[in-house]
Parts: C-alpha cells; structure tokens; sequence
C-alpha cells in the first residue's frame, strides 16, 4: 500500500475527528458508524415542519464540480442547505490542457473568498485528495467522487440504507455487480463493508470489467450471476459507465443485460428478503429489469433520501473537527451541557 | 461550599405536586410532555408516569441546535428527537434536569419551532442553578442552588437517579 491518496492521514484531526471525507478506505469502524448514527438524526429530521438544523449557519459551502453530476450535486445542495450553510454551486470544465495549473488559481480564488467547506467531483483519480493539501486547515473538503479512486458519500449512504434495512452488518452477504472496473462507488463501497464487518463481500462482472488484484480488497470474485448471487442478503447494482468505457470492453449492452442483468429469474437466487439497490441512474434493461427496480425489494429511493442524510452528517462532522482543531487552544469546555 | 449528593426523589415530588397545580391552574388539557436529554430525558419519564399523562413523552435531542457548535463541534451522541405527535396547537411541559445559562432552553425552544408551533410552552425543572446567561425563566422548579464557581452538578440515571456535586480541578 505504497499509493499516497489510499491511506489519507490527512482526513482526521490529531483527536482523530473527522476533518475532511476523501475516501473510506482506513478509517476506523467507530468512525464510520458515528456517520451512520448522525445520518440516522438527520433521516428522522424530515418529521418537522421546518426541515432545517442551525449547524452550518454562517459557513459557505462551495460544490467544485468539474465533473457534470445533476443527482450528486443536487443532494449535496440541499444537504448544505438543510444545515443552513448558504452555497455556491460551480461547475467547472475540465478540458483545459493546463488543468493543474487552472485548478490552483480556482482553489485560491475560492480560498478568498472564505469558504469553510469544498465538496470537489472530478475525473481525475487523488483530485479531492490534492485539493485538502492545498486548503487544510483553512477549508474543509468532502470528496464527491474522484476519477476511479472514490465516492465516500456514496458508499456511506449505501451503508445506511443497508443498516436501515438489515440492522446490522455482522453475517451479511453482499454482492456488488457490474462495471467493477470503472466504478469508484464499488471501490468504496467494499472498504466499507470490510470496516463495518459485512461477513462476505461479492463482486460479480465479466472479467473485462474487473479490475486485477480486486482479491487483495477482500472481495471474492464471481463471473457468473446465479452462483454469485446464491444466498445474498444485499445485491448492489452498478451503472454501466458508458460514458468511461472506453473500448470495446463489452460485445453490447444487451448480451451485457443477458448475462449480467438483474432480473427477476436472477434474483430468485439471492435470499428471499434480500434489497435491491442502485446509485442512479438506472439504465432500465440494461442493469436491471424494470420489475425488479420498482419492486419491492427495491430500495433504490430510500438511497435518495438517505444520500442527503449521510452527506448532511459528513458535512457537520468535518465542520465539527475543522473548527475543533481551531479551538483546540480554548480552555475547559466541562459542562456546557447546562 | 456544597458537596455530596442531593436527593433526587424528594425534587421530584416538589416537581411533580407543582405541575399538577400548575396544569389545573392554566386549564390546560391533555398536554404533551417532553424530555431533553439525557437527563431531561429521565426526569420527563418519572414525571409522565406520576401525572399519569395520555399522550405518550416526547424526547428532544438539542444536538444541532446548540449555539457553541462554533466551539465544540458536534456532539458526537446525537440521537433523533421523537415526538409522538405534532406539536401544532399542543400545549408543551418541557422539562430539563437543571437550567442554569438557559441556552439549553433557547435550543429546545427553537427545535420545538421547527416541529411547529406549540399553543403554549410550560418549563420545568428540577434545580434552578441561576447564573443566567439569556431571559429564560422555569414555571415550575424543585429546588434553587448556587454552586461555587469551579464547582459542577451531574444528574446521573436513570436508575437510580442521583445528582452529584462535583469539585472541578
């Protein structure tokens, strides 16, 4: 484990806070679950009339999207929003050849203008990592998703729907299926699943669209649908990344949906109450049968409810430890609980 | 200058006899108790069970509404508030274990805000430590208590239930 942007020291505090979300990968089970119990408050918050917490008041929260993403931005939005941050959104190109050096100018910009918090998506893997190297300790910074490397909210939104539903990780089977290779939720998803103790993590492709050495994540490897499905409490559906394909990795999209689809027949091999789910959005008959994503094991939307939940979490966390470390100086703060 | 334990069960009573009053006194109907925990928590289920009261405690988790969030980050405990019903129109018995800033108070108030607005807001507590910091008052209370200034008070429970002065070092 020699790659800099996989081990990440850089995202906690010296107390061992959240400061910034780049990856999931070797952050401690504790840590994980206090995002997933916060996250939980913040699900139950849709109950009130005002669905607004004060947490974030006063902070600017800037989305650096220089990756096009309607779904990802837009949760990410309204979770600042709901914590009463007040937001800019920007997308930025990246077709620029002088990329590193556009990418500075814009960090310093926005550095100026005082932000507290970057929430950065872009194609190129370590981007996010790059970028909390640049702005700690001023700014805090929340990945979005980098090139293959990671999509941390993703994964944690992933894992609350998963508690939600099944309580607990302990003794779960899950199955990840599709395009392994291009996918940096898979990638982040199976950190997490290890952290949190999934018993048996699955990954299910044809051998195209795996990448090598995905064993050594502790992932057993399946190119075959119904064995691989045999017994699951969890299939995770990938989305075809037609976009990063870049050859003639797959012979069609529809031999694809023959061998790989989920469909209601392959299902039938998962365990009885085993969930669906898929990040979004769906490729309707190419990922997954219609029946079965409006099905009843589907949870595809309680995804989209829970992704605002978990990304409100991770943005008062990592405000929480970045002001921490600023007021770590401050005396004795017994009591304040009166 | 106080130390050791206080007797929780004899507050309690005071507490309990008073709300009653105080329920008969503003003609209130069917309120809607709510903890604020943890020890509000504690004190709101003895008190529910005394008053014998219909509509099922409420608990209220303040966690995002504390105005040092700024300085202390947050609560890494948070659970979610549940109220059992609306709060529209309700008349509410808040109770906290101890007021002492009143910026507790000022939290609980504007999270009941947000789940609605409250036909009335009653407060009650079980010690009054002054030293306040905003214009909050309790209606109802069990005891007042001047601590020194190093000195602090912690409610434990919720079985027993045990308030302890504690010397700060």
């Amino acid at each position: 484990m020699s790659d800099p942007i996989n081990r990440c020291p850089i995202q906690l505090t010296e107390n061992g806070q959240l400061r910034h979300f780049l990856t999931t990968e070797g952050l401690p089970r504790e840590l994980l679950t206090e995002i997933l119990d916060t996250a939980d408050s913040f699900v139950d918050m849709s109950a009130q009339q005002v669905k607004k917490v004060p947490l974030l008041r006063g902070k600017t929260v800037v989305n650096l999207f220089f990756e096009a993403s309607t779904r990802t931005l837009s949760t990410f939005e309204l979770a600042a929003k709901r914590l009463s941050a007040d937001v800019l959104n920007l997308n930025i190109s990246t077709s620029s050849t002088k990329k590193g050096e556009t990418l500075k100018d814009t960090l310093m910009t926005m550095r100026a203008m005082h932000s507290d918090m970057f929430v950065v998506r872009h194609s190129d893997s370590g981007a996010a990592h790059f970028i909390a190297e640049q702005v700690t300790p001023d700014v805090a910074v929340i990945n979005a998703g980098d090139g293959r490397h990671a999509h941390p909210t993703q994964a944690m939104l992933d894992m609350l729907t998963i508690r939600r539903h099944k309580g607990q990780f302990e003794g779960l089977k899950v199955a990840i299926v599709g395009d392994i290779l291009h996918s940096r939720v898979a990638r982040s998803q199976i950190h997490a699943l290890r952290i949190l103790g999934a018993e048996e993590i699955r990954v299910i492709a044809p051998q195209t669209l795996l990448p090598r050495h995905i064993e050594s994540l502790g992932a057993k490897v399946y190119t075959d649908m119904n064995s691989g499905l045999r017994d699951v409490d969890v299939v995770m559906m990938l989305r075809l990344q037609k976009e990063r394909m870049d050859s003639a990795l797959l012979p069609s999209e529809s031999e694809f949906y023959k061998l790989y689809g989920l469909t209601r027949d392959k299902l039938a091999f998962a365990k009885p109450d085993a969930i669906v789910m898929h990040p979004g959005p769906i490729n309707r008959g190419v990922e997954i049968e219609s029946a079965v994503a409006d099905g009843e094991r589907s949870v595809i939307l309680d995804q989209v409810t829970n992704g605002i939940a978990v990304r409100m979490a991770v943005m008062s966390m990592a405000m929480s430890g970045q002001l921490a470390e600023k007021n770590r100086a401050q005396p004795d703060i017994d009591n304040l609980n009166l | 200058m106080l130390s050791g334990t206080l007797s929780v069960e004899a507050l309690l009573e005071k507490i309990s006899a008073e709300t009653r009053a105080q329920i008969i006194q503003r003609d209130i109907e069917n309120p809607l108790m709510i903890g604020i925990r943890t020890g509000g928590a504690w004190i709101a289920e003895r008190l529910h069970q005394d008053l014998d009261l219909e509509t099922p405690l409420g608990v209220l988790d303040i966690s995002f509404y504390r105005d040092d969030f700024t300085q202390v980050g947050l609560n890494p405990k948070v659970q979610p508030s549940q109220l059992p019903c609306p709060v529209e129109g309700r008349h509410i018995l808040l109770v906290d274990d101890v007021v002492m800033t009143g910026r507790t108070i000022r939290a609980a108030l504007n999270e009941l805000f947000d789940y609605g607005r409250p036909a009335s807001v009653m407060l009650i507590t079980l010690l009054d430590l002054q030293r306040r910091e905003l214009p909050i008052q309790a209606d109802v209370v069990g005891g007042t208590l001047a601590l020194g200034p190093d000195q602090s008070i912690k409610l434990s429970g919720p079985d027993p239930l045990t308030l302890t002065i504690r010397q700060r070092d």
